[in-house]
């Protein structure tokens, strides 16, 4: 990466409340609370981020920290599905390419959704629709934007199967889900999401579904289609290897809020927050020798309901005790800048978690 | 399955250890040996639903498991792991070969047969959610073992499952509690702790730690890894993830559409795979290090998806996916041999090795287009060091094993005549 495009690459200053975004992507303070009968889950708990055209951010966390929900509700999803008869409350703005999302009419985003951003699902099984062929699938994603007869859209969506990798577009078009592998699946669905050219594709969990070897040709596709797009590109997962692979930039989310974020060399080399030592030190890694034992992060993931006071982390941080008067345990960390374009949402002193991370955590890993 | 592969695996009953590193574990006896195991599942059709096919989820498998180590078990999903470690603990009944457990013949074993064996064989489920009753408290469900088998441990069953439960790191207060109250690496450590109530010999864990978050991936690791210490247990771990499996084992078996096509203690196979399969499978893991996004041309991409297990390719199974594959491989299976102390492979053309057919150097067309996808580097060296081993060899003197490799090859009506050496650079 060169010296120009890191400055102007995807995260910038997180504070700014000023209603004029510079950044293709800009989310503020979004806030995403599910009422339920046993209290409010605060799903996401004020995230803020900025992406640019052709980067790629990568949201790491574990199950429940937030990551869907963040990408669902940039999508509009939630407003649109309900939760017994109590709504998703969400709060904060979301910018996209100018125009705020939250606040816009819900027909105008719409038409947003599947054009300017359009997202890969998980499971693709579950997200094609069983009853109807791949192409009518695709063809119908094409033709809700774009004002053409079904022949051109057809074509489109064989060039676009065909783009992807399927073999014999022309004849796999017609084919049913279900005749299709689990990769197969996955590229149908990759290029049902590009068929309108969006500039911004969220992929949730692109690969987890999927075998290994299927997984490096699934990862190289959304690559090399990024470069030829040059989309922005949000990749959620939980594993830290397929982030390193795809990420010019990371966020770690923990409890539904950032706990760290800033450039993947960054995160993976001087990482500053306790919980992102925490996961590197618990993944075993094939490109270094073998350790003698694995440093988990002890505990579990804290309940969205009840939420630890203080750092959400601190029950399961052995720094907890490092900063004075019982700090981390009264007062809510804010992301604060550790190094250029980098922030970490940490009481420790720059000092102490310097200090550690050298001592302590990198001589482990 | 070939007799040749047969005769090999009972003709080596754990030759090398010479090879292995000090102080390992596993150098006991074999506690569990395996020979041409088989499962066919088969499919059936029509009114009088005869049968018109099989999915041949495990097609003759040889290994075996000595007695205090933890043998890993890879590959994608399909390869017929999961079918094999419920064949092992005799969930499901083999359709051929046979199982050995402590030297006794346990293949065909009734359910009363297996009953007193239950006590040594214990299994860990993949999905934690599923494997527990929900209307069932912990204490029932870490007590069933002893209520089963008849046993009374000492001091009574629930203070053995209270101490169980504090053995796997959880409150020995929970006995009461269901296990809807639990977490996901809980309820994992809660299968764990009933899988040794009985004090097994070899506990069989079919994915353990893939439906958990990469933290408590961790402590479920560790928890293994101490208990194995403390117990003397014997492994054998199924999974899908490749540092998790590097990790936990001593030796690891690579499977590939029913088949064994490697076995080989870790850091042998993690440092020099031979079997090419092995090279793309560790080639494909993403590395958490984002200086390597740059070297993206280190990977081996394989061509398609693994063909359907009803009409496995003949042959070597991996040769419609391989970059090197030539007529031999379609024609001719591979058997499962040691080529190196601890590293048993079924390939005609290995890695990091001497050419076990040299004189069939053509490739098929399919690998030609497979080659394609390989980096050029990575032909460049699979050639340099498979001449620089055969050169070893041969300067060793080692002119038996050699004589032994090639003998498959005469039997396989191969092509004579055709240009030597640079095989697998023609692409």
């Amino acid at each position: 990466m060169t010296e120009l495009s890191k400055t102007q690459a995807a995260v910038g200053e997180p504070t700014a409340t000023s209603p004029a975004p510079t950044a293709f992507l800009e989310v503020r303070d979004l806030k995403v609370h599910f009422p339920t009968d046993d209290g409010l889950v605060k799903s996401v708990d004020g995230l803020s981020f900025q992406l640019e055209r052709g980067k790629t951010l990568g949201i790491v966390g574990e199950s429940g920290s937030g990551k869907s929900v963040t990408s669902l509700g940039i999508m509009g999803l939630h407003t649109a599905g309900q939760y017994g008869k109590r709504k998703a409350q969400i709060s904060g703005e979301i910018w996209l390419d100018g125009t705020e999302l939250l606040s816009a009419d819900p027909d105008h985003v719409r038409k947003l959704r599947g054009r300017e951003m359009a997202m890969i699902f998980q499971d693709p099984l579950s997200a094609l629709h069983p009853y109807y062929t791949i192409g009518q699938q695709i063809v119908e994603a094409y033709r809700i934007h774009h004002d053409v007869d079904k022949k051109t859209a057809r074509r489109r969506a064989v060039e676009m199967l065909d783009r992807v990798g399927i073999p014999q577009p022309d004849k796999r078009v017609d084919n049913y889900p279900h005749e299709f592998s689990g990769g197969m699946r996955q590229r149908a669905m990759i290029a049902m999401s590009l068929v309108n050219n969006p500039e911004l594709l969220i992929a949730d969990e692109p690969t987890t579904a999927l075998d290994v070897t299927v997984q490096a040709q699934i990862l190289d596709l959304i690559r090399d289609l990024q470069k030829e797009f040059g989309s922005a590109v949000i990749v959620i997962t939980h594993d830290l290897g397929v982030v390193a692979e795809l990420a010019d930039d990371i966020l770690v989310m923990y409890g539904g809020r950032c706990v760290e974020r800033g450039p993947a060399e960054k995160v993976f080399y001087e990482p500053r927050h306790p919980y992102t030592w925490g996961l590197l030190g618990s993944m075993p890694r094939l490109d270094r020798d073998q350790q003698e034992r694995l440093i988990p992060v002890k505990g579990s993931p804290p309940s969205l309901i009840n939420v630890p006071s203080g750092c959400a982390f601190n029950p399961r941080c052995p720094y907890a005790d490092v900063p004075k008067d019982d700090v981390t345990r009264t007062v809510r960390p804010e992301l604060a800048e550790v190094g250029s374009r980098h922030w970490a949402a940490c009481h420790m002193t720059k000092e102490q978690r310097e200090r550690i991370w050298t001592e302590e955590i990198a001589p482990k890993l | 399955m070939s007799e040749n592969a047969k005769d090999e695996a009972v003709a080596s009953p754990a030759p090398s250890d010479g090879a292995r590193r000090e102080g390992v574990r596993g150098d006991g006896g074999i506690l569990l040996k395996v020979t041409g195991l088989q499962k066919h599942f088969p499919i059936k059709k029509g009114l009088l639903q005869r049968q018109v096919g099989a999915v041949h989820a495990v097609d003759g498998i040889d290994f075996e498991v000595r007695a205090g180590e933890t043998l890993g078990v890879v590959g994608e999903s399909g390869c017929g792991k999961s079918t094999m470690g419920r064949l092992i603990t005799r969930l499901l009944e083999p359709t051929g070969g046979t199982i050995e457990f402590e030297g006794k013949d346990i293949t065909h074993l009734g359910v009363s047969g297996m009953r007193p064996l239950r006590r040594d064989v214990q299994m860990i489920f993949q999905d934690p959610y599923s494997s527990l009753n929900p209307r069932h408290t912990i204490g029932t469900i870490v007590g069933a073992p002893f209520r089963l088998q008849g046993v009374e441990p000492e001091g009574g069953i629930k203070k053995e499952v209270q101490r169980l439960l504090s053995v796997v790191g959880l409150n020995p207060e929970h006995y009461n509690r269901y296990p809807h109250e639990f977490s996901g690496g809980q309820r994992q450590r809660i299968g764990i702790a009933r899988a040794l109530a009985l004090n097994p010999k070899l506990v069989v864990a079919d994915e353990p730690v893939s439906a958990l978050d990469v933290s408590i991936q961790a402590q479920v690791v560790n928890l293994l890894d101490d208990l194995q210490e403390e117990l003397g247990l014997t492994y054998v771990i199924i999974a899908h993830d490749l540092s998790v499996v590097r990790h936990v084992s001593d030796r690891i078996a690579v499977m590939y559409l029913g088949k064994i096509v490697e076995l080989a203690d870790r850091d042998q196979l993690y440092k020099a795979p031979m079997h090419p399969y092995t090279k793309a499978l560790l080639s494909a893991v993403p590395i958490p290090d984002p200086s390597r996004k740059a070297a993206k041309s280190e990977r081996i991409l394989l061509k398609g998806d693994v063909p359907s297990p009803i009409s496995p390719p003949s042959g070597c199974r991996f040769h419609t996916r391989c970059w090197k594959a030539t007529e031999i491989c379609r024609t001719t299976e591979p058997p499962l041999k040691e080529l190196r102390p601890g590293q048993r492979v079924a390939c005609h053309h290995p890695e990091n090795f001497e050419d076990q057919a040299p004189q069939d150097t053509v490739l098929l067309s399919a690998a030609k287009e497979a080659a394609e996808l390989v980096p050029e580097e990575e032909l460049a060296e699979s050639a340099k060091t498979s001449a620089a081993v055969a050169a070893e060899v041969e300067a060793a003197g080692q002119a038996p094993a050699a004589d032994t490799a090639a003998a498959p090859v005469q039997e396989s009506g191969r092509k004579s005549g055709q240009e030597p050496g640079g095989k697998s650079t023609d692409g």
